[in-house]
């Protein structure tokens, strides 16, 4: 294992180090210490490593991962694991807002509670949230699934595309156009499915299902007043 | 003949309900959805062509035309980037998006482009095989929706454009309507085929500049400090925000007018919001001079570009290049007169048409439609292009030799007037024949 302390390295140094690995690959094991909420760790790996940050992250932590392992052993700032393409994210805190967001493929695990726009806009990723989430989560979310095993804020799933949605707790309230849908076999095949990936146990016969009406998907002046 | 209508020597239409205006009311009175259109602002506004040059005489001294050299050559992306684009012509190709536009003209405008050896610009759809493998120097735009965006074509680019904006819709996100939503521009953005596509104003995962510089270092260190990073803002308040844009971090800064083109929006966006190109550049000379920025951070300038004296014109007034959208389009064939019979079929003309949204462009430039498409020929596109782009290149060397300027950098606002007092006032050149400045010194 191959060990950063960003007590006496850079982030610059950190990730150029972690870059290096995509060209030739010298050592698979890393482990990150004193992180102390810097912002843009582990970002843009392109490697099949694992990297354990030993303490908080800042913004952007993990992202446009492809490929890479990485858990958080902590809580994460703002976009943590944004546009990831494959691998995972585990934050075995909390994250801020816009957690995965924009993210194309791979699992992102957040063990405690996601702020605000958690998987916004998200385009194919599978998102687990062993806690809550807040308001405008998976905003204009265009497709793979979100999982929140505690309650949802406001405006869950507000101009949502092909995103599946499911929450086992309360909803406080649905965006536009996002609405509850029928739990069916192929339904719960999908969540156990993400659930036993991300190492989460819950039932999955808990959990009811939200997707997107598919009003607003082409311009209808009837609808205007849910804009 | 009646005793009113024997005084009536002519109709009087309404100056403020004109024929135009009563139409649009007819319009949105039977459909009841505003009008969306392409194209940028029709309106006439202040303009370059209301500033002039001063040719030297005696006081200056001319550069000889055709044997004295005047540099062309423009380095972005100076301040933290290891490998700074080189431009050989200070005009650039502005965002188009894939979709927007068909691989053909992406491909024509990456050809034309890099034949005289300047960058262009993908756009609210990711990066197309066409467009990278035919443009030597391309900046790849990170927008709010994040379309395509993927870290290999990141790090396939020579530079990064943050787009916060741009000058036909400032405050508005993108717009392509689901006829333009073909199976592959679905599977490049993610989205089922045929919807109405509206991407998001704001980015999703940061909310103001100091965001932005932590966003803005993500992108560094994802790239490895390699590549300029770009922040292109509409045409606003311009001054301020190019200041935020330098605290956050750019290489470079490019403020798009509101003369600045779109592929869809609403019509009253177009119309009534942003400035002047020729108002927000010496805004944004301004922010750069007091934070010790102009020509470190370079600045790009489009909107209504369209000769070599506009070009000349935004340099003197302080810009490092300017970028060409609308102008490169119609140097591809857009709106061309050989296809006016079928412009007229689907309700407009060669020279108006600007429903760049419904994909029906008979030039097959802003179109999805495989036949239309073919229409473009990407090899004689790229070629006309380049000729467009060289003939501005040497319309603007021309006038900065005149000026004595061995370096187009080198024009300056001294070297302009202006023809009209608000000309005069925005750009901060005195009205031709005085030394007054509008809002100079008080007074």
């Amino acid at each position: 294992m191959r060990t950063v302390d960003l007590a006496t390295q850079t982030v610059r140094d950190l990730n150029q180090a972690l870059h290096d690995q995509a060209k030739q690959c010298t050592e698979t094991e890393w482990e990150v210490l004193n992180p102390k909420g810097q912002h843009n760790l582990a970002v843009g790996l392109d490697q099949k490593l694992k990297v354990d940050i030993k303490g908080h992250a800042g913004y952007y932590c993990g992202g446009m991962n492809k490929e890479a392992d990485i858990v958080v052993h902590g809580s994460a700032g703002q976009g943590v694991a944004e546009n990831m393409m494959s691998g995972s994210v585990r934050v075995k805190g909390n994250a801020s807002s816009s957690a995965g967001a924009t993210s194309i493929g791979g699992l992102l695990v957040i063990e405690g509670d996601a702020g605000s726009r958690c998987g916004i806009s998200m385009k194919g990723s599978d998102i687990v949230v062993t806690g809550n989430v807040g308001h405008m989560s998976c905003f204009m979310g265009q497709a793979g699934t979100l999982v929140v095993c505690g309650d949802a804020g406001d405006a869950l799933g507000d101009s949502l595309y092909e995103v599946h949605i499911y929450v086992k707790g309360e909803v406080k309230s649905l965006g536009a156009d996002c609405i509850a849908k029928e739990m069916r076999d192929e339904h719960i095949e999908e969540l156990s499915e993400v659930l036993k990936r991300a190492g989460v146990d819950e039932d999955p016969h808990a959990f009811k299902r939200y997707g997107s009406a598919r009003q607003l998907y082409n311009f209808k002046v009837d609808n205007a007043s849910a804009y | 003949m009646s005793e009113k209508t024997k005084y009536i020597t002519e109709l009087r239409e309404s100056a403020t309900f004109d024929r135009s205006t009563m139409a649009e009311i007819r319009r949105a009175a039977d459909t009841g959805i505003y009008d969306i259109r392409g194209w940028g602002a029709k309106r006439k506004l202040p303009h370059f062509d209301d500033l002039l040059f001063l040719g030297a005489s005696m006081s200056r001294y001319p550069l000889e035309g055709y044997r004295e050299k005047c540099n062309t050559q423009v380095t972005l992306g100076t301040r933290f980037a290891k490998k700074p684009i080189v431009i050989e012509t200070p005009v650039t190709i502005a965002g188009m998006s894939f979709g927007a536009l068909s691989a053909n003209a992406k491909e024509a405008l990456g050809r034309g482009a890099s034949a005289v050896g300047t960058s262009t610009t993908t756009g609210d759809g990711g990066m197309t095989p066409e467009e990278r493998g035919q443009s030597t120097k391309l900046v790849y735009q990170y927008l709010p929706s994040r379309y395509g965006m993927n870290p290999d074509d990141l790090r396939k680019a020579d530079a990064i454009e943050v787009v916060l904006g741009q000058g036909a819709k400032p405050g508005g996100g993108g717009m392509l309507l689901g006829q333009k939503i073909t199976e592959r521009v679905a599977k490049m953005r993610t989205l089922p085929m045929g919807v109405d596509q509206r991407s998001a104003c704001r980015h999703p995962d940061w909310t103001g500049p100091d965001d932005l510089a932590i966003k803005i270092l993500e992108l560094r260190e994802i790239t490895d400090w390699q590549v300029p990073i770009y922040i292109k803002v509409g045409a606003t308040r311009t001054y301020y925000d190019v200041k935020l844009a330098v605290k956050a971090g750019a290489d470079v800064i490019v403020v798009d007018g509101m003369q600045g083109g779109t592929a869809a929006t609403q019509e009253v966006f177009i119309e009534h919001v942003g400035i002047p190109t020729m108002a927000a550049i010496p805004q944004a000379v301004q922010a750069l001079q007091e934070m010790g920025m102009h020509r470190k951070v370079q600045l790009i300038v489009s909107g209504g570009i369209r000769n070599g004296a506009d070009v000349a014109k935004c340099m003197a007034l302080g810009a490092d290049a300017v970028a060409i959208g609308t102008a490169a389009l119609i140097a591809l064939g857009c709106n061309d007169p050989k296809y006016d019979e079928e412009f007229k079929a689907i309700g407009s003309a060669a020279g108006f048409y600007d429903d760049y949204h419904e994909g029906k462009d008979p030039a097959g430039i802003s179109t999805q439609d495989p036949e239309l498409s073919k229409r473009l020929d990407p090899v004689e596109g790229g070629r006309r292009l380049a000729n467009y782009l060289r003939v501005l290149t040497m319309e603007a060397q021309t006038l900065a030799r005149a000026c004595g300027k061995n370096d187009m950098r080198h024009l300056e606002p001294e070297d302009l007037v202006a023809l009209t007092v608000e000309s005069a006032a925005m750009a901060r050149v005195p009205l031709a024949g005085t030394n007054w400045i509008p809002g100079a010194n008080n007074y």
